[in-house]
């Protein structure tokens, strides 16, 4: 598993702020926040089996589908808002993006990276990639929204986001050069 | 009786201070009837209260003799290893006033007159109850209590527990509830109070001297509620057009097997409820409007609260539809106090949350058993 990623996202959380996690599973990252920096968070999830499992640790999950927008959450609510693992399994990514804008005043977003050289690999191979990141077929993978660091700064960029930091991993150990073409997953830390 | 909480007896408790209701009136004393299973503990921290819903009463869990057909109306739920574990919880079931099983109601005494309460006994509310229940808990030697789980009815006054007692409730798990009801809702309730209201063995609430009961109102009363407990989906997968005998009769007799169901459901109803208790546990449902009651904001009046809260829906409950939880999750949100909410899929209306199923038991199991 990744928990190099819930390091560095630690480092960029204020102790005792308030965060939101969107997309949060069964609350892991809540609860490693919570445990590490005292934050009072909520979660956002949609899948029952992980509302149910939350539910043995003391952390806050809502069932709730990220579609339909976050109008539960007033304006500025969060000092930061997380989508871990999730944009790219958003059908409305511009809109979800928007909403985090508005409930949160920091924003981080992670996501596989589409320019992952094993990606081309396969790509130029003929077929879809498959690997650790994007483990489904293409008929069933609910990752529908698939793109590369390059992209994502881009639509960044359209939003009128300003990215302040960015981590980039493969296999749990962080790249610094060529990250578009080395790194599996991307991190991005962005404020208005 | 595997998991049962095995065979149970209901107790008295006679209170001698006086209650002040929210209509005005005063009792000078009362009655509740209640139960109770597990065992509070030296620190006196495991109590569970479960407050029930409209129809629902003391008589929980288990049975009072082996014989009994039915066990306690939340038996699935309450139990040795059940979700709300009587082998960790001291779990606490209560009749409410003006209820139909043995609290002070229309049919007890009135001490001022000697006389049957009748239809002067008043209309009390979900603060009353919650006001009643307190002095019950206290009498168990409670300080605060670790959870109080309730739905529908019940989750109303779970919500009137937190914020009327911030300070004596630890968590609270509110299902398939709203923080009012709807227009829609309380059109139903109407349409049951004038059918027993318009029977005429009704006597303006004075008929427990008479031989003959409203039971004509009180069965349309219950027809009309259980369509409303059901979803569209559910009558259709169970009833659908089946027909009793297979053909149609070309008279009003009974004809179709949702009108025996219904028939069945209004007939045991109004051989064992008490009209003017179905009057007032409606009212009681209407008149439950915070923002109202306390002329503040949801989000504004929720400040006060300290619990912790689950909230959970079912999704084809459209009596007490998910959005109207959703209201309740954003006001506590709104506090920043400790909520989570689940949106169960269930085909079976809001009867769902008196039904078992896997994920909702696991749901109320994890819940409850949290660590610290």
């Amino acid at each position: 598993m990744n928990r190099l990623d819930f390091i560095k996202i630690s480092e960029w959380i204020k102790p005792e702020s308030k965060i939101l996690d969107l997309g949060c599973a069964d609350g892991a990252l809540i609860k490693f926040l919570k445990e590490n920096k005292k934050t009072n968070g909520y979660g956002v999830e949609i899948d029952s089996r992980n509302i149910e499992h939350g539910m043995k640790n003391k952390i806050n999950i809502l069932q709730m589908n990220l579609e339909d927008g976050l109008s539960v959450f007033d304006d500025q609510f969060f000092d930061t808002v997380i989508l871990s693992q999730t944009l790219q399994a958003m059908v409305n990514i511009e809109k979800i993006m928007d909403e985090m804008k508005r409930v949160g005043k920091n924003i981080i977003v992670s996501f596989p990276n589409f320019g992952y050289w094993k990606n081309r690999v396969q790509v130029l191979g003929g077929k879809m990639p498959k690997s650790r990141e994007l483990p489904h077929e293409w008929y069933n993978t609910p990752n529908i929204h698939l793109c590369t660091i390059d992209d994502f700064e881009d639509l960044c960029h359209k939003k009128n986001m300003k990215i302040i930091d960015q981590l980039f991993l493969t296999n749990n150990k962080p790249i610094k050069f060529f990250t578009n073409f080395r790194s599996s997953i991307a991190i991005f830390r962005l404020t208005k | 009786m595997i998991n049962s909480v095995g065979i149970v007896k209901a107790k008295k408790f006679n209170c001698n201070e006086k209650l002040v209701l929210s209509c005005g009136d005063v009792l000078s004393s009362f009655t509740l009837i209640y139960e109770t299973y597990g065992s509070l503990n030296a620190k006196k921290n495991n109590a569970i209260l479960i407050p029930h819903a409209l129809s629902g009463n003391h008589h929980v869990a288990g049975k009072y003799k082996k014989e009994d057909k039915h066990s306690g109306w939340w038996d699935n739920m309450v139990g040795p290893n059940k979700p709300i574990d009587t082998n960790k919880f001291y779990v606490i079931g209560v009749n409410n006033l003006g209820g139909n099983d043995g609290s002070t109601s229309s049919k007890s005494i009135n001490p001022k007159t000697k006389k049957v309460w009748g239809s002067s006994f008043p209309i009390v509310t979900v603060k009353d109850w919650v006001a009643s229940q307190k002095k019950l808990t206290e009498h168990l030697g409670i300080d605060k209590l670790f959870a109080i789980v309730g739905g529908s009815l019940g989750g109303m006054q779970a919500i009137q527990w937190s914020l009327d007692f911030p300070d004596y409730v630890n968590k609270v798990i509110c299902i398939a509830s709203a923080p009012n009801l709807t227009a829609q809702n309380i059109a139903f309730n109407e349409v049951a109070r004038q059918a027993i209201l318009k029977d005429e063995n009704f006597s303006k609430g004075n008929f427990y001297n008479h031989n003959k009961k409203p039971k004509n109102g009180l069965r349309l009363a219950r027809m009309l509620g259980h369509i409303t407990y059901l979803s569209n989906d559910t009558m259709d997968k169970k009833f659908g057009r089946k027909l009793v005998n297979n053909k149609f009769n070309y008279d009003f007799s009974t004809n179709y097997e949702i009108e025996s169901y219904l028939n069945y459901q209004g007939d045991k109803f109004a051989e064992s409820f008490d009209a003017n208790t179905y009057l007032r546990m409606t009212k009681a449902l209407d008149y439950f409007d915070l923002e109202k009651n306390y002329k503040k904001k949801l989000s504004s009046l929720f400040k006060k609260i300290k619990a912790d809260y689950l909230v959970v829906s079912f999704s084809s409950d459209w009596r007490f539809p998910p959005s109207r939880s959703k209201e309740i999750v954003k006001a506590l949100l709104d506090n920043n106090i400790n909520v989570s909410y689940a949106e169960i899929e269930a085909e079976t209306g809001h009867d769902a949350f008196l039904l078992a199923s896997n994920h909702y038991h696991n749901l109320i199991s994890n819940y409850l058993n949290q660590k610290i």
